[in-house]
């Protein structure tokens, strides 16, 4: 690249040209009329989808350190049980984890007077709580193993330095240990979050309109098929992009040496 | 005895010049005994060189001096307070250990600068997350500190980026970050290229002269006989020999260690 903006370079230019003619196309072609109707109840969708994606990638990252440091060097009461959810979320499918948590919990709960006649009912009779228990819980069960080999990876004399030092055991995990561990395993994590928006749209099946279940909807009351998919389609593109990009941010604050 | 018994320096506590003392220790790994009854004293300002080949036990005894490793039996005293062991030889008291270990320089053969800090990051880690050093201060420090090494200019480059050498010395600038009682050098040559050798050992050579304790496992044997106050030769966990190093390196008394020395060249 000597000077030229990235973008200019010969297969790029193809790509984008291709990219402005299927927009153009698809513009001219293809019936968008239902968009203006339907277009709060998208931003609110997309609004929807982020979040759950945002707060059980958060809450199933916190949920996985412990479960990979238990496996790692815990005891074996600790690193068994650790060892035993992390198959069992991994071994079955998440939608079934999904109506598990919403259809068993769920009706469950009803069923005793103190849960019915406390402060969280309001919360525990929709449905949102239990499409996030069952994503962040999905989420600790595959990075929780992540973590585990992050954890095991981290260069023995790099806990030793720190060791020599008099570092408490805590800063140590904090300050060394942790950070290494995740630095490691970061592109795997930036994959893992994109497979969880990937994931978000089972909440639909629990009554959960996300921008997934927006699109369905607009089809049930147009009859349109292809456009709300292919505009789905966009929105999932759009959000893994930006995933990809945060992590690549990630990555770069501590430059790799290349060979 | 009695006046061995009652010398200061002998009584728990008092006021000593003994920075490090090392008395009758002993390290098996499983069946294997890698220490079978050492014991050293460095006095301040004292260089102390450990040498013998490969296997002599020479690392295990340094790293239990800070505990890396646990001593199966003996003591250890650093600057005249006694490591409290349980028992089965086990550190009685993390808070001791981690206390004494922060007092303590250690050099790495493998360096082991922490990779996701800068050379700075690197230097002022302890003093502010575990000696609660202001910040501002310990980077100040950090500066002069990476100065002395020659790093000036490589203060924000991360470890990866730079040679054995500098990478080496960058680790004794993190070592001397701490203020340290005493250094312990474990064979801080011994992965460098030969042609980088010379740069680390200057370095040492001038904590040396400005009179800091240190105790230097070895493979450079006219360094040692250079800067070293006390060399001990280790053969197969046992002192074989020790005295100052012109005895040692100019009229070596046992065999074993003249026959170590042909073979060193």
């Amino acid at each position: 690249m000597t000077g030229r903006p990235a973008w200019l370079a010969p297969h790029r230019i193809v790509m984008i040209l291709a990219l402005a003619a299927f927009v153009a196309w698809s513009a001219a072609s293809l019936r968008w009329s239902w968009l203006p109707k339907y277009a709060p109840l998208a931003v609110e969708g997309i609004w929807r989808t982020l979040w759950i994606l945002a707060v059980t990638s958060v809450l199933g990252f916190l949920l996985a350190v412990p479960l990979g440091l238990a496996q790692a060097v815990g005891p074996w009461y600790l690193a068994a049980p650790a060892h035993a959810f992390c198959t069992v979320i991994r071994g079955t499918p998440l939608l079934l984890q999904i109506w598990l948590l919403y259809y068993g919990l769920g009706s469950l709960f009803p069923q005793f007077p103190a849960i019915r006649n406390s402060e969280l009912w309001p919360y525990l009779r929709q449905a949102w709580p239990y499409a996030v228990l069952a994503l962040t819980l999905s989420y600790a069960g595959y990075e929780g193993e992540v973590m585990r080999g992050a954890f095991a990876g981290v260069a023995r004399g790099q806990i030793e330095a720190a060791t020599a030092f008099g570092m408490p055991r805590l800063t140590l995990f904090r300050r060394i240990w942790l950070p290494q561990a995740v630095r490691n395993v970061l592109p795997t994590l930036g994959g893992e979050t994109i497979l969880q928006l990937k994931a978000t749209p089972l909440v639909a099946t629990i009554t959960i309109v996300d921008i997934y279940a927006v699109a369905t909807r607009v089809r049930q009351d147009t009859f349109i098929v292809y456009e709300p998919l292919l505009l789905l389609a966009l929105v999932y593109m759009a959000i893994a992009g930006v995933i990809a990009l945060v992590f690549r941010r990630f990555e770069a604050r501590v430059p790799q040496r290349r060979g | 005895m009695t006046e061995i018994a009652e010398h200061p320096a002998r009584r728990p506590g008092a006021a000593t010049d003994e920075a490090i003392r090392v008395e009758t220790l002993h390290k098996s790994f499983g069946a294997l005994e890698v220490l079978k009854g050492v014991s050293l004293t460095a006095h301040k300002g004292d260089v102390v060189a450990i040498i013998g080949g490969s296997g002599s036990g020479k690392s295990t005894c340094l790293r239990c001096i800070n505990f890396l490793e646990t001593p199966t039996s003996g003591r250890i005293v650093i600057a005249g307070e006694e490591v409290a062991l349980r028992p089965d030889g086990t550190p009685a008291s993390r808070r001791q250990i981690e206390r004494l270990r922060s007092r303590l320089g250690m050099v790495f053969q493998a360096f082991n600068l922490w990779t996701h800090r800068t050379l700075l990051e690197n230097v002022i880690e302890v003093p502010v997350h575990v000696l609660g050093v202001p910040r501002a201060e310990a980077v100040d420090r950090a500066r002069g500190l990476l100065a002395r090494v020659g790093l000036s200019e490589k203060a924000d480059t991360y470890p990866a980026f730079l040679s054995g050498g500098q990478q080496q010395r960058a680790a004794i600038a993190r070592a001397l970050a701490i203020e340290p009682s005493a250094m312990l050098f474990d064979e801080p040559t011994s992965a460098l290229d030969p042609e980088l050798v010379g740069e680390v050992l200057g370095v040492i050579r001038d904590l040396a002269s400005e009179g800091r304790t240190m105790i230097l496992v070895t493979h450079e044997m006219k360094f040692a006989r250079e800067v070293a106050d006390h060399v001990i030769y280790l053969h197969n966990g046992l002192i074989e020999e020790e005295g100052p190093p012109e005895a040692l390196f100019g009229a070596p008394r046992s065999d074993r260690l003249r026959q170590f020395l042909k073979s060193v060249g």
